[in-house]
């Protein structure tokens, strides 16, 4: 099959060997469970139920509202014990809702719907199901899977692309659970190209996962899902990457992947598809790929959702060394997080303990324009020139030089030999444009409601006015009246 | 735990400290053979303008209150002073090393706001400062060790600017220009003046470290292989001389120098690997840099055959410098998912 070439992108160490040997193994079910209402894109869930109920694992504990969210399940059973705030495994470490749920120890399931016959359900069925299980993208970018499924279905699906690229350095997770799940990944596949009818199923595995991809051909033998190998290079898992490589295509800027007639879903969203049509079991646990230069005994783990880091790092023997920066997700993309109470959720890829080394940071230097950054760009985009922008508050400057179609993807930072935070400026930019988008529809919103008010209080004048001249008016006729009857009496 | 960082957390193991020191480390070769074939004044020489930029940069810091140490260890200055060095006349006396070190690092550099802000490449505006304003130092060539020259002499040379008499030469490109006004054709001037051979390993007149053609081009392609610098812009500049003279040369062979003479003459090599390939000064679009390469090495081409200075490597350069905001404004990469105008891509969901 005729690949296309990805253009920029960078070659960042992998490390992937600290963690890839080991087997995935199942976390030791922890005592306390800190469930957030918020693992994904979108308005974040509702809870159904209160401190002290009694939930089995499955269970729903927080409810999907709007158009796009995702339900929350009970990873394992026990007590809610309490409806508030804890950290967020975000850079902040602000608090956020989040349901608290101690473990009984039983890790009982609720009754979940069995069958032997998953290709029955009609795709509609298919998708109000995996909305049901709460299913968000796995890779990362945690958008409701149903959501995509539904949307796609409407629009059309040439070509579903299912990304088993994990190019970032580190994470292993995808490739293991290639490699011993393959099979039930693979009937996940056929149900999401059955769901939205799909003309052909390309799965991409970058050329570093040997043994993932000879699991994989293997399980999807008999079927129309086609295994593609593609070269190892960051950011070659990036939705926008995948789909050039893959099919030459490129989604219009500000589109979607539906314009072109592509659906793309994770490998591990696959297998939780398939765990949710074929056992009913929604989504609470994922794997983790627990890993770094401070970690002493790298490894992949299945770990419920609301499991806290420090558990994940004690199952792997713990530090051995003082870790410089602690991170969730991969190096390239991933967010620092400081404090080991954070707990996993949905979109939790990576715990990842760094040392200094590993990260190799320095203090930022002047940019001597050498373009790096220009030619690692996946996007054609020019960070030196975007950056510059930025550094003197031109943010419309940023945007007409491309700001918005930046995936943050980090390639450019990557390269800079000045160690220019780049995609810190244009991430910062890009909060910054949000925040003055708001601000103006907050501005127009005021206005219209002031020019609404003027008015209401202009009509209220105006119609005060015409009420009492109408009434003058009134007055004068009865004393017009008033006096032809009295001259009229007079002159009787 | 240190304070909260933004993604990336891993880096290339790079800096603008070690991207210096490869370019220094590609010069040596070059810079060797010249203090070989020149001796001692070529040593004193080179010391003399790393002494003055060290000096000139860090007072400039100290100026603006920037710190001294970080902007002086990045390697920047040593490398325009030493790429200036090797292309003055070697037995050019001390001060114009170490003025034009001095307008490289001060007016070149620091007055445009330090490194990454000159629009100029300073080693060139300084070249092109010393010679418009000290003819005779800048065109006073010696031949290669006819009689090397003893440590105290060279001292003699560099510090008292006393020549040795029987030391003074032409250089090729200023010979064919001299016998050219003369109207003596090129063939007769070009007999026993150019050398393919002596050209190509750098025995012949010229600057300390311009001569040697085989030790640039080989430095050159070091630098390519570390991907400090492509080839666009070093071929362009190579093809942008080449492809004029050749063509001019076979319309009259007797008045324009062929290729080979042109290729292996004056900076044109040092030039095309280290004076173009500046990033600071050339675009930065890799097709950007071809277009920049190409204009230099025409301009260079026009300047030699038709101008009044038999060389022209560092008044092309400075010219294209200046066009360098143009380019780079006209040439940008196109962006995923929209056309060359930055319009989005129609939609297509079909094949």
């Amino acid at each position: 099959m005729k690949l296309f070439d990805l253009r920029g992108g960078v070659h960042p160490e992998g490390r992937k060997d600290l963690s890839v040997d080991h087997h995935i193994r199942a976390l030791p079910l922890p005592k306390k469970l800190f469930v957030p209402l918020q693992q994904h894109i979108g308005a974040h869930a509702i809870p159904v139920v209160n401190v002290g109920d009694k939930v089995l694992k499955g269970q729903l504990i927080a409810a999907a509202q709007g158009a796009v969210s995702s339900s929350i399940h009970a990873p394992t059973s026990g007590v809610v014990t309490a409806l508030g705030d804890h950290v967020a495994p975000h850079p902040s470490g602000l608090p956020v809702p989040t349901i608290t749920l101690e473990s009984d120890g039983e890790d009982k399931w609720v009754a979940t719907e069995i069958t032997d016959t998953p290709f029955a359900y009609s795709p509609e069925d298919i998708a109000a199901r995996v909305a049901a299980a709460g299913i968000v993208g796995l890779g990362g970018a945690t958008f409701p899977a149903a959501l995509k499924l539904n949307l796609s279905r409407n629009s059309g699906v040439q070509t579903l692309i299912m990304n088993g690229g994990e190019c970032e350095p580190y994470l292993s997770c995808d490739d293991r659970i290639m490699r011993e799940r393959a099979v039930e990944i693979i009937e996940g596949i056929r149900l999401i190209a059955f769901a939205v009818a799909a003309k052909e199923v390309l799965v991409g595995i970058e050329d570093n996962k040997p043994v993932a991809i000879a699991a994989m051909q293997a399980a999807a033998k008999s079927s129309s899902v086609k295994i593609v190998v593609m070269p190892s290079m960051y950011p070659m898992g990036s939705e926008k990457q995948i789909i050039y490589v893959l099919t030459g295509k490129e989604i219009p800027a500000g589109g979607r992947p539906s314009d072109v007639g592509v659906l793309v879903h994770n490998v591990a969203t696959a297998f939780a598809v398939q765990q949710a049509i074929r056992y009913g079991r929604p989504l609470v646990a994922r794997i983790v790929t627990v890993s770094g230069g401070a970690i002493k005994t790298p490894c992949n783990v299945e770990a419920l959702i609301g499991t806290p880091v420090r558990e994940l790092i004690d199952f792997a023997d713990g530090f051995s060394q003082a870790a410089t920066r602690m991170v969730l997700g991969g190096p390239m993309m991933g967010q620092q997080f400081t404090h080991t109470d954070v707990p996993v959720v949905k979109g939790t890829s990576g715990v990842l303990a760094l040392t200094a080394d590993e990260i190799g940071q320095a203090e930022a230097s002047p940019c001597i324009r050498c373009s790096s950054c220009v030619r690692a760009c996946p996007v054609g985009l020019l960070p030196l020139e975007m950056a510059a922008h930025i550094r003197v508050s031109d943010l419309s400057g940023a945007v007409d030089l491309g700001l918005k179609d930046c995936i943050a993807c980090g390639s450019c930072s990557y390269v800079c030999p000045a160690h220019i935070p780049l995609v810190h400026f244009f991430n910062y930019a890009k909060g910054d444009l949000a925040a003055q988008e708001r601000s103006k529809l907050k501005q127009e919103a005021t206005k219209k409601l002031a020019n609404a008010r003027n008015e209401r209080i202009a009509r209220i004048e105006r119609e005060r006015a015409e009420a009492m001249a109408k009434r003058k008016a009134a007055k004068e006729a009865r004393e017009r009246a008033a006096a032809a009857a009295k001259a009229a009496m007079e002159t009787a | 735990m240190s304070r909260i960082a933004h993604s990336p957390h891993a880096h290339a193991p790079i800096s603008i400290g070690k991207v210096m020191g490869t370019v220094l480390l590609a010069l040596t070769p070059a810079t060797l053979f010249g203090f070989w074939l020149y001796g001692w004044p070529a040593i004193n020489l080179w010391a003399v303008s790393l002494i003055a930029a060290i000096v000139g940069e860090a007072f400039m810091l100290r100026l603006q209150d920037r710190a001294v140490r970080p902007a002086l260890m990045d390697g920047s200055g040593i490398l325009t002073a030493w790429l200036l060095a090797i292309s003055l006349p070697p037995a050019a006396p001390w001060w114009i090393a170490v003025l034009g070190s001095l307008f490289a690092v001060i007016i070149g550099k620091q007055l445009f706001g330090g490194l990454g802000q000159n629009v100029f490449n300073p080693a060139m505006a300084a070249r092109v400062m010393l010679l418009i304003s000290f003819p005779l130092e800048m065109t006073t060539w010696v031949a290669p060790a006819a009689q090397a020259p003893s440590w105290m002499d060279s001292l003699r040379i560099t510090f008292l600017s006393q020549p040795i008499d029987g030391m003074a030469s032409a250089s090729l490109l200023g010979h064919v220009k001299t016998d050219y006004t003369l109207g003596v054709g090129l063939e007769q001037s070009l007999t026993g003046y150019y050398l393919p051979l002596d050209a190509l390993w750098g025995s012949r007149v010229g600057s300390m470290g311009e001569t040697a053609a085989v030790l640039l081009l080989l430095g050159g392609l070091f630098l390519i292989a570390r991907r400090i610098i492509t080839w666009h812009a070093p071929v362009a500049m190579l093809l942008g001389v080449a492809v004029p003279a050749l063509i001019f040369n076979l319309i009259n062979g007797n008045h324009y120098a062929g290729p080979m003479v042109h290729l292996l003459s004056g900076g044109l090599m040092l030039g095309a690997f280290f004076i173009v390939t500046d990033p600071v000064t050339s675009p930065n679009t890799v097709l950007g840099q071809f277009i920049f390469g190409l204009g230099c090495g025409l301009l260079t081409w026009i300047i030699r055959t038709w101008g009044g200075y038999p060389e022209g490597v560092a008044f092309a350069v400075l010219l294209m410098n200046a066009a360098t905001p143009l380019i780079d404004q006209y040439i940008k990469p196109r962006i995923y998912g929209r056309d060359r105008s930055g319009v989005p891509l129609p939609a297509n969901k079909g094949n």
